[in-house]
Parts: C-alpha cells; structure tokens; sequence
C-alpha cells in the first residue's frame, strides 16, 4: 500500500529528548475475583521503541495496555510512564499525563453519537482554546495520514471494520503523543486491511519515533514490522536487507500463565530453546 | 444459578449503597471543578424537559380530571361539591404532580441514561474518552443530573397547571359546576408550604432519577445482557426510591413547616 507522504518538519513532533524509558512495569500482579491474571511482571519500553505483545486469549494482554494508561490499578507492584510513576496517581492527574498518550482500542471504540470528525477532532475540542481552523486543518492531517480524509462527515456507523480501525489510529495520533498503545489494532481484518494498519504503525514508529506497545494475535503482523521500515521518499513500506532487521526498534513479549515467558529482539526470538515458544512462533 | 450467601449479598447491597453515595458526591463536586460542560447540560435539558413534555402534560391532565371525578363522588354525598377544586389543587400541587411527573420522566430517562451510558460502558467508549483525558463524570454524569434536576422543576409545574385543567374539564363538563368557583377554590387554597413542598420534591426526584440512570449505566457489565439488565434495575429503583423519598420528604416538611 502506498500511503500519502508525512510532512517532514512534523516528524517526531511529538517525542522528546528524555532518555527514561517510555514505560516501566515493576513486579505487577493483578487479579480479577482472586484469580490472578498477571503474576510479578516486569518489562520495561525504551524511547522509541516498540514492543509486541503476544500470549494466548485471556493472558493479560489488553491488561497490560490499560493498566500502562491507568484505567485500572494493579494490585501490586509498580507502573511508571513516561518518567510518572501512575501506580497511586490521583485520576485528575492521570488525565493529564493521557495527554501524551494515545489508545486505539481492540473494537475502535469510536462515540457512535459523533461524526468521524468530530471523533477525530475529540482532544482538541476537549482542550478549549484551540481555533476551529488549527482543529479542522489537523483532523484532515490526521486523516489524510490514515487515507480517510473523504469520511471527515460520515458517522461510525457507515464505516468498515478497518475503517474504524483507522479513525481510531487518526484520534490516536492527532495531538503527536509520546506513547501509542495499540490494542489488536488488526483483530478481525482481512489481510490486506491489516497490512494497510501496520504500515500505518510503522510509519509512526519510523517518522515519528513514537514509543509503542502493539498487542497482536498475528505473528505475521510483528515479522512485517521487523523485517521491514517505512520509506519517506517512496511514501511506503519497504524489506530491510537480511543484515539490518535487528537494527529496527522492535522487541517482542510473549506472556504465559500470567509471566513473561519472552522479552527479546527478533534475533533472540528466532534462537530461543523455549519449547513453548517454538511451537508459538510456528 | 449459583446461590449467594444471605451474607455475602448483604455485602454485596451495602457496597452497592455506598458506591452509590460516593457516585453523587462526585457528581455533585464537579459542578465546582473545571470544565462544566455548559452545552452537554442544554443538550441533555432539551431530551430531558422538552422530549418528557408530551407525557408529562398527559398524565397532568388525566390524573387531574380522573381525580375530580372520584373527588365528585364522594363530596357529593357531603354536599361539598364545589370543593372539588381545593382537593384537586391541594393533591396535585404536595403530591401527584411532581410525584407522578417523576415517575413518569423516571421510565423515560432513567432508564434511557442507564442503556445510552451502559452501551458506551460494554463498547469501550467510556474508556476510550477517559484514555483521551476526559472525565466521564464530567462530561456524562454531572450535565445529566443538572439537566434532570432543573427541568423536572418547570415540569412538574407544567404537571399540575395540567392537572388543574382536567380537573376543570370535569368540573365543567360533568359536574355542571362554574368555572370561576373552581379556579378560585383552587388557586384560595393553596398556602406556601404547599407550594414549597411540591417544588422542592421535583429538585429531589430529579436528582434521584438522573443519578440512579447514570450510576447503573455507568456500572453495567456483561455485554448487552448486562445493558437491558442494568435499564430495567435503573427503573424499578429509581420508581421505589422516588416513592420511598416521596414519604420521608412528606413527614419532614410537615413536621418542619407546621403544616395545617
């Protein structure tokens, strides 16, 4: 897929020179009705860099993800983003900090009673203070970056399934946040959809530095994002050479029985002994 | 089905009652924090008070004439029955009024926040808009229950202007009375406590109904079983507590205002 070119002086617009990593996950449980989910996980995501998840349904993966963004706390342990420790941050405060982070979630979680622009625009009108033409002139950037700047006045409810998936990844990314968490961004999709949306999170891995967490079902999606990096001049994906692909900023994390069973790069993964994991990764 | 210990759901209940305590708490100190939403709380005034109109004008009218009738009965075997008018406008001004108005905005919009918010619950959009750095309370709960509080106010005002004009019609049109009697008997009777205590009811109920709805939407789990499940709990309990509100409002201002 071919995608429109990104303003070059926007690039990493929304990264900074901190070198603390994006995220820290110190020794956290986390249970629901006393079973526990995660158990004494510790992981951390440096600048930059982003981290594939992966694990069975009901491993903790989506978890992960919103205790990372503070919808829930954990039992225990401790979770620090982007230099805040958010384990006991007050919710006032953690609204702030969300500032700096975007979300896409496993089913879009668009607001179906607002148009695509309005879904897209959502931050920023929240923000007061920005003018209607700054916020009308970035939802058609965020837009156009996800190729759907034709559906800025139809309603969620006239989109497709990657459709949807792309507007949440234009609300994501409007305000240039430090740290994208991805929930399945691809869950659902057919292959060419979901070629379309790895692109997309590569371009924002690649032009925009943008630290990540990206949980997938689909080994084949966090390969592509290994073995390949996003071309400014051509405007598209492209193969690194066999030689390069460890340079690229991606790491993987396999859960199992609530513990990370994998933390590595794709060279490490692709040498591992584990039996579980070869068999995973087959 | 699994059975529940009888003291396990006691905990259960009470956890519930002292969610729902610190629910309208919050609610209620957010109408002192940054942003307030002004144009959500107009929006949610004008589903709120105009879409409830209708009905409420309709259950004011039929509730007023249907009372003048049965009031006809019997007067009419004490030769009083040109006091119908002070037993319609004394009954619908304390009680059926804004009791009636309440139960009847009750089943429209509590149990339409309790689906609309519960829907956005099982969707993910509540996190969603918390993820994007709002405040659900904020920006769903808060102008709701403004909204409710303020309209139900003029509704139940509309309610029992209504209500005295069935009363009228019957009084008219069945009982051959005059209607300047009636008016006069109607507007002669009425005293400040009277008054007050159907104005203050509405501003309860109305708290009441926008809370509830929110707090079971808010609170609704398991898909949209567990939406329809947390609609139907939002009425039945804001109906119950509406009339149960309704008894220790009543007592109350009685025993406060030195009722007659």
């Amino acid at each position: 897929m071919c995608t429109p070119t990104v303003p070059v002086e926007s690039a990493g617009a929304g990264t900074t020179q901190d070198s603390s990593p994006a995220i820290v996950f110190e020794n956290v449980v986390m249970g629901f009705g006393g079973n526990p989910v995660l158990r004494e996980v510790s992981f951390h995501l440096p600048r930059g860099e982003t981290k594939a998840i992966f694990g069975v349904a009901g491993s903790g993966k989506s978890l992960i993800l919103k205790l990372a963004l503070g919808l829930i706390r954990p039992d225990s342990g401790r979770i620090i983003v982007l230099g805040q420790d958010i384990t006991q941050m007050p919710e006032d405060e953690l609204f702030k900090l969300r500032g700096k982070i975007g979300m896409v979630f496993q089913e879009s979680a668009l607001f179906d009673s607002l148009s695509v622009r309005e879904n897209v625009a959502y931050r920023l009108t929240e923000e007061h203070g920005v003018y209607d033409d700054e916020i009308d002139r970035r939802v058609r950037e965020a837009l156009r970056f996800v190729e759907l700047e034709h559906t800025l006045d139809l309603d969620p409810a006239e989109l497709s399934g990657g459709m949807r998936r792309r507007v949440a990844i234009a609300r994501a990314i409007i305000t240039h946040p430090e740290l994208l968490l991805y929930d399945s961004p691809t869950g659902g999709l057919d292959p060419v959809t979901s070629n379309t949306i790895i692109e997309l999170i590569m371009k924002q891995r690649d032009v925009y530095k943008t630290s990540a967490l990206l949980v997938t079902h689909r080994l084949q999606d966090a390969f592509t994002l290994a073995t390949h990096e996003f071309d400014q001049k051509s405007n598209r994906m492209v193969p690194l050479p066999a030689g390069k692909q460890c340079q690229v900023p991606l790491s993987f994390l396999i859960l199992r029985d609530g513990k990370i069973t994998f933390d590595g790069d794709l060279h490490e993964l692709a040498h591992t002994q584990d039996e579980y994991i070869k068999e995973y990764i087959s | 089905m699994e059975l529940i210990s009888p003291s396990d759901l006691a905990k259960e209940k009470v956890q519930t009652v002292q969610d729902y305590v610190l629910f309208c708490v919050h609610a209620l100190a957010n109408l002192f924090r940054k942003p307030l939403y002004f144009y959500d709380m107009v929006q949610q005034a004008d589903a709120i008070g105009v879409g409830s109109l209708p009905i409420v004008v309709l259950t004011g009218f039929f509730t007023g004439a249907v009372l003048a009738l049965q009031a006809s009965n019997t007067l009419e075997r004490f030769g009083s029955i040109t006091l119908v008018g002070q037993l319609v406008s004394t009954s619908m001004v304390r009680e059926l009024g804004p009791v009636l108005t309440s139960l009847m905005v009750a089943g429209r919009n509590s149990s339409g926040m309790a689906s609309e918010l519960g829907s956005m619950v099982v969707t993910e959009q509540i996190d969603a808009m918390r993820a994007l750095g709002t405040d659900p309370m904020k920006k769903l709960v808060t102008p709701r229950v403004v909204a409710t509080v303020f309209m139900l106010f003029f509704l139940a005002i509309i309610s029992d202007l209504v209500g005295l004009v069935g009363g009228l019609a019957i009084a008219k049109l069945l009982l051959r009375l005059d209607a300047r009697q009636y008016w006069s008997n109607a507007w002669q009777t009425l005293v400040f406590q009277d008054v007050f205590m159907g104005l203050i009811k509405p501003v309860i109920f109305g708290f009441i109904i926008a809370t509830v709805g929110c707090f079971y939407g808010m609170n609704a789990r398991g898909g949209t079983q567990g939406v329809g499940r947390a609609t139907t709990q939002a009425m039945v309990a804001a109906s119950v507590l509406i009339l149960a509100m309704d008894l220790i409002i009543t007592r109350f201002l009685m025993a406060t205002l030195s009722y007659r």
